[in-house]
This record gives structure tokens, C-alpha cells and sequence, in this order.
């Protein structure tokens, strides 16, 4: 598990097309997944940042169990990435190692990741899953921070969402 | 009236959900105790029929009924409200008007 300031870990994962992705600072981490409420509701405002700061690396990275909740499977993945309008990279981590790496708790979970490789925030997208029109501000402000090379006021949120589903 | 919340652990809404299902039934002036039913494991799921947390049952009627073939496991359950946002909740209103079909 990573804090404030450490290197986040190297990560290279497989997108649904099988492409393989690594980290590339400034960018942004998110835990996500299908089954979750709370990455659903939450999902187009962090795809629209996505959009918005074509100069950062957002990575979607579903870390669940499969086996235990199918809609998470690599194939429904695959099934949504062709069904949606995706601004970013669906990576899978099947063997969950890369969401241990960084201690993800829930889904989503976001971590902000700086030009050399540093966690400058990690928490929740904003402040209310139920809200759109906060577009993400929290994990925004942090960007906007990293990119003018100034100190994020809000390192650290309580990330909200369902647990993220570990082998048993 | 019997009114249950079915929930679990691993989903963060239900003290949301128990806390909107009470407003509403004081607002709708019911007088009914809300069962806090938890569920812990796989086969408690299935056998109590519960397609995800939470789950709001009205005499027994969930209020927002699964689709056919849904499974009944351990998760969060996904609602629409009825702007067609994904949440975690039952739109209020649904739940506003499965109290007043039960009154």
C-alpha cells in the first residue's frame, strides 16, 4: 500500500483488446468495475476528465474477482468497452497484484500519480456519487495542482464504493 | 405494514437507505418499525432471495422487483433513479410510491 509522496508501483496490464499498458506520469489510476453502483455512478465524470486532460494517462483498472462475480469477467468487460463510449484504457488485473500494489479499497478508487511517478492524491472522484454536476472536483483540483507543479491542498479523501473483491 | 431492510456489510448504503426508507414513511405518516435484516454469506443470499444491498421489502414485495435471472448474491445492488442515473439507492420516489400502494 502506497502513501502520500511514495512511488507508485509499476504496473503493465492488459486492456480488453489485449494491448498491454504501463504507467506513464502524470496520470490517473482508477479502480473500477461493472457490478458497482457507486463506479457506475461515478463513471462518465471521470471518463469527461479523461477527455479534458488529454495530457494525462488515465488508467480504469477492474481488480475483481471474477469467479465470484462474473460481470467483472475480462468477456464482460470487453462486452462493455465495445457498448460505450470509453475515453480511456479498461485494464484487467486478474491476479489482483497491481490493486494490492497500490492498496485499493474499494471501487472506485482514484490515485493521481505525478510526473515522476509520485501519489499526489488518492481518494474519491468528488464529494457525492449522486451529484453530476460536481464533475469529479476533487480528483480535478489534484490534476490542476500536479500540472501547474504545485502542492495538491487535498491530498487524501475517503474513497467511496463498494469493497473491491479479493480471492478467497 | 411490514417493512425490511435486507443489507450487507461489504456495501456502504444502507445506513443511507435506512435513513431515506424512515423519512419517507414519516412523511407518508406510516407507522411501521423497519426490520434490519443483515446477510452475511452466499447461501443466506440465496435463500432469502436477495439480489444485492440494499434491498427494500414491503410486505414481503421488493419494492424495485430484480429482473428475471438476476442472481442472488453478495453485492451492491445497481438502481436507476428516474433520470436513468446508475446509484446505490432506490430512487425516492419509487420508494415513496411502494409505501402508499402498501398503505
Amino acid at each position: 500500500m502506497i502513501a502520500i509522496g511514495d512511488r507508485a508501483p509499476d504496473l503493465t496490464l492488459p486492456d480488453t483488446a489485449g494491448q498491454e499498458h504501463s504507467l506513464a506520469g502524470p496520470a490517473v489510476v482508477v479502480f473500477t468495475c461493472n457490478h458497482c453502483p457507486y463506479a457506475l455512478a461515478w463513471h462518465d465524470r471521470i471518463a469527461d476528465a479523461a477527455r479534458d486532460y488529454p495530457n494525462v494517462q488515465f488508467l480504469a483498472i477492474n481488480p475483481n474477482d471474477a469467479a465470484r462475480y462474473p460481470g467483472d469477467s475480462l468477456e464482460a468487460m470487453r462486452e462493455r468497452v465495445e457498448r460505450e463510449d470509453w475515453s480511456m484504457p479498461y485494464l484487467h488485473d486478474e491476479s489482483q497484484e497491481v490493486a494490492r500494489a497500490f492498496g485499493a479499497k474499494t471501487t472506485p478508487d482514484v490515485f493521481v500519480i505525478d510526473a515522476e511517478g509520485r501519489l499526489r492524491y488518492r481518494g474519491a472522484p468528488d464529494p457525492d456519487h449522486q451529484d453530476p454536476s460536481l464533475n469529479a472536483s476533487w480528483l480535478r483540483e489534484a490534476l490542476d495542482a500536479v500540472l501547474a507543479g504545485e502542492e495538491v491542498a487535498r491530498p487524501e479523501t475517503d474513497p467511496v464504493g463498494c469493497s473491491v473483491k479479493w480471492r478467497q | 405494514m411490514t417493512v425490511e431492510l435486507l443489507w450487507w456489510d461489504g456495501c456502504p448504503s444502507h445506513p443511507e437507505a435506512l435513513a431515506e426508507l424512515e423519512r419517507i414513511l414519516r412523511e407518508e405518516g406510516v407507522e411501521a418499525d423497519v426490520a434490519r435484516v443483515e446477510i452475511e454469506d452466499d447461501e443466506q443470499a440465496r435463500r432469502e432471495h436477495f439480489p444485492g444491498s440494499p434491498t427494500i421489502r414491503i410486505d414481503g414485495e421488493d419494492i424495485v422487483p430484480p429482473g428475471e435471472g438476476d442472481p442472488f448474491s453478495l453485492t451492491c445492488r445497481v438502481y436507476r433513479t428516474r433520470d436513468g442515473r446508475f446509484s446505490p439507492l432506490p430512487d425516492p420516489e419509487d420508494v415513496r410510491a411502494a409505501v402508499r400502494r402498501a398503505a
